[in-house]
């Protein structure tokens, strides 16, 4: 696939090792947390933002993603109101943004209207896995392209190579590479298995960066993660962080901090 | 006896899994590797002669199959028509969901499968699944919303008692859908050893064409035995009760290619269709994407899957299958909108006339009888999926 060059890209280009993405849910802990939390996340120098959409069957996440998902809903949350929420966010936000939810949030949404809306606002990839590649390829890869927006794919340690060389053909900006069997949220930490998958997949030098997600929720599954990948993503940690500890900038700056230490 | 289980050629899926529009599989990427080996497999699988040997004859010995047709005489003077009951309520744990688990722990087996994984709204998939797991030996884990495990112990300690562990869903509305969504999350837990044996005509291809083979029994009979009875094998109508509609692929599989029989599915409008409390998909549902398939489903303006209502537990479900969905934009169905007092009515009237209690997911297929403008010389087949002893709660709420 063409290297479509935006912000995703651009870090790539710069920076290759210890990148860290922070997923939060947008609508949680309250309706108009986004750019709170958005400006937290900056100021405290993470390398990329991705926003939770929040939908009511979150089928590949675990309870505490689902429960944010369940409380941005209840305050009312939904993709018109986010758009409207990250309208002007590129005035004062540069930090990458990626859209990570569910497909049927999306169609109901339009999928090239949403596009467009990404493009307007300045969002520059989605992640969306429960669309799978060949559904992708053949009806909306068109369609990302042409309003420039990345989609991110998946990897799982039961992927098979064959299926990995073809995903990373068919992406650009990075692979989502899912640290274990399992939905997000897991605290077990890295395992010697998982370490052999990563090896594995180092190994085959793919063309594009990979961050590795779920189970990353502490300074050291971070750290350790970092050696076998360009960075890595923490969703649950935070959003348990961001119930317990609120939004305010300290707070989210001590997380980052402890994250990164 | 030997079957056909070839599929009908103007409404087979296609290799990407599609009914016109609908079906597909929309799975994250964790579960790629299970559905894969299975969609890769199953056709094989079901083709092999050993395999084939084995499920007719579980199906005879073990389910009762074939199960009767029979002329319900004092109904048929009723409603004006001849009508005929398949009676799947007769099999083996009262309903027709044990074809199909019959057939999937076979399949989970040929792919040396060490453990099960189920979800269950009224508890009559998750009774069907902990019995073939018994049967077969192999450890069996159900997942039913938590409201659903009160309003249904019974079936819970059906369950129990058969070996199998059932999981409270605490997630979302804590019935069948979140169920659901809760043993899919098992599925990506525990992806090499674990198959999911999904209940309906739902979910991922190729789940919706494997599960709709595996009840196409009801409809493979159906014509044997009307033909047997009246000389020909094509009934006017057939008619089932429509949830995801497991019994209804079964009863229309073999008619799919038959213009000459109308397809009528009945789903539960609840308290009415516009009274906030329904499960009548095609009358509000719009396109989307749940469970794995693109189909038709309750949903806000926003995309959020609805929280359905029916007296039935059996038919509270926010979507459909995605055969069902073609059936309806295809024209090919008639689908009709019951209410629970409507289902409620045509379970007493089958109970006094026939003698004979569904369940009150099949009483929505009798009652759809009433709406169909029958002339006499009309003959009618109707699926009576299940048995009413679960239901006699709600039945006797109403005397």
């Amino acid at each position: 696939m063409t290297l479509t060059q935006n912000r995703i890209t651009d870090l790539f280009a710069q920076k290759s090792e210890r990148l860290l993405n922070v997923y939060f849910t947008a609508g949680f802990p309250h309706l108009d947390d986004t750019l709170t939390i958005l400006r937290g996340l900056q100021a405290a120098g993470v390398d990329l933002v991705e926003i939770g959409m929040p939908y009511s069957d979150p089928v590949a996440d675990g309870e505490t993603i689902q429960k944010s998902n369940g409380k941005a809903l209840d305050n009312g949350m939904s993709l018109k109101t986010l758009f409207v929420q990250l309208a002007d966010c590129r005035e004062e936000i540069s930090v990458p943004i990626l859209l990570m939810g569910y497909i049927n949030p999306v169609l109901q949404f339009g999928v090239e209207n949403f596009c467009k809306k990404c493009q307007e606002v300045g969002v520059d990839g989605v992640i969306l896995p429960d669309l799978p590649l060949d559904l992708f390829l053949d009806e909306y890869a068109e369609t990302f392209r042409e309003y420039g927006i990345l989609n991110v794919h998946l990897i799982t340690p039961q992927t098979s190579e064959s299926r990995i060389r073809l995903i990373d053909d068919e992406s650009d900006g990075f692979i989502y590479m899912v640290s274990s069997a399992s939905i997000t949220g897991s605290t077990k930490g890295i395992s010697e298995s998982m370490q052999t998958y990563f090896e594995r997949i180092q190994a085959m030098n793919l063309q594009n960066p990979r961050l590795i997600g779920f189970g990353i929720n502490d300074h050291e599954t971070f750290d350790t993660a970092s050696q076998y990948a360009n960075g890595a993503i923490v969703g649950s940690a935070f959003i348990r962080h961001l119930d317990e500890n609120g939004t305010s900038p300290e707070s989210i700056h001590e997380f980052v901090q402890t994250i990164r230490a | 006896m030997q079957t056909t289980l070839e599929p009908q050629t103007s409404f087979e899926v296609t290799d990407k899994g599609f009914y016109g529009h609908f079906g597909g599989a929309f799975i994250p990427e964790m579960l790629y590797p299970n559905v894969e080996e299975l969609r890769q497999n199953y056709l094989k699988i079901i083709a092999d002669p050993a395999f084939q040997a084995e499920f007719w004859q579980l199906l005879e010995d073990y389910v009762g199959r074939p199960t009767p047709l029979f002329l319900a005489k004092r109904l048929s003077e009723k409603i004006g028509a001849t009508v005929y009951l398949k009676r799947e309520d007769l099999c083996h744990t009262g309903a027709h969901k044990v074809n199909n688990t019959i057939g999937q722990i076979l399949v989970a087996q040929r792919l040396g499968k060490k453990r099960i994984v189920a979800e269950t709204g009224a508890g009559q998939h998750g009774v069907a699944t902990a019995t073939v797991c018994a049967l077969m030996g192999l450890e069996c884990i159900v997942y039913m919303g938590s409201i659903d495990m009160e309003r249904q112990k019974p079936n819970v300690d059906r369950m129990r008692m058969l070996g199998a562990t059932v999981v409270p869903a605490t997630s979302g509305s804590q019935t069948l859908k979140d169920a659901t969504n809760e043993a899919m999350r098992h599925w990506i837990n525990n992806p090499v050893d674990t198959h999911y044996i999904i209940g309906s005509v739902v979910g991922p291809h190729p789940y919706p064409d494997m599960v709709a083979r595996f009840q196409s029994v009801i409809s493979q009979e159906t014509r044997k035995q009307l033909f047997a009875k009246v000389g020909r094998e094509n009934p006017d109508y057939v008619v089932a009760c429509v949830g995801g509609g497991s019994n209804a692929a079964g009863m229309f599989y073999h008619y799919l290619n038959e213009p000459s029989v109308r397809l009528v599915a009945a789903e539960a409008a609840g308290q009415g269709v516009t009274s906030g409390y329904s499960a009548a998909t095609t009358a509000l549902g719009k396109p989307g994407v749940l469970h794995g398939s693109r189909t038709i489903l309750m949903q806000t303006e926003d995309g959020q899957v609805t929280e359905p209502y029916s007296i039935s537990a059996g038919l509270d479900y926010p979507g459909i299958g995605p055969l069902h969905a073609h059936l309806f934009e295809s024209g090919r169905g008639d689908f009709y909108a019951i209410t629970d007092d409507e289902a409620l009515q045509a379970g007493f009237q089958l109970s006094k006339l026939e003698g004979i209690i569904p369940a009150l997911e099949s009483a929505h297929a009798l009652a759809a009888l009433e709406k169909m403008n029958l002339k006499p010389s009309d003959i009618v087949v109707v699926c009576l999926s299940g048995r009413g002893d679960k239901d006699l709660n709600t039945y006797s709420k109403h005397l």
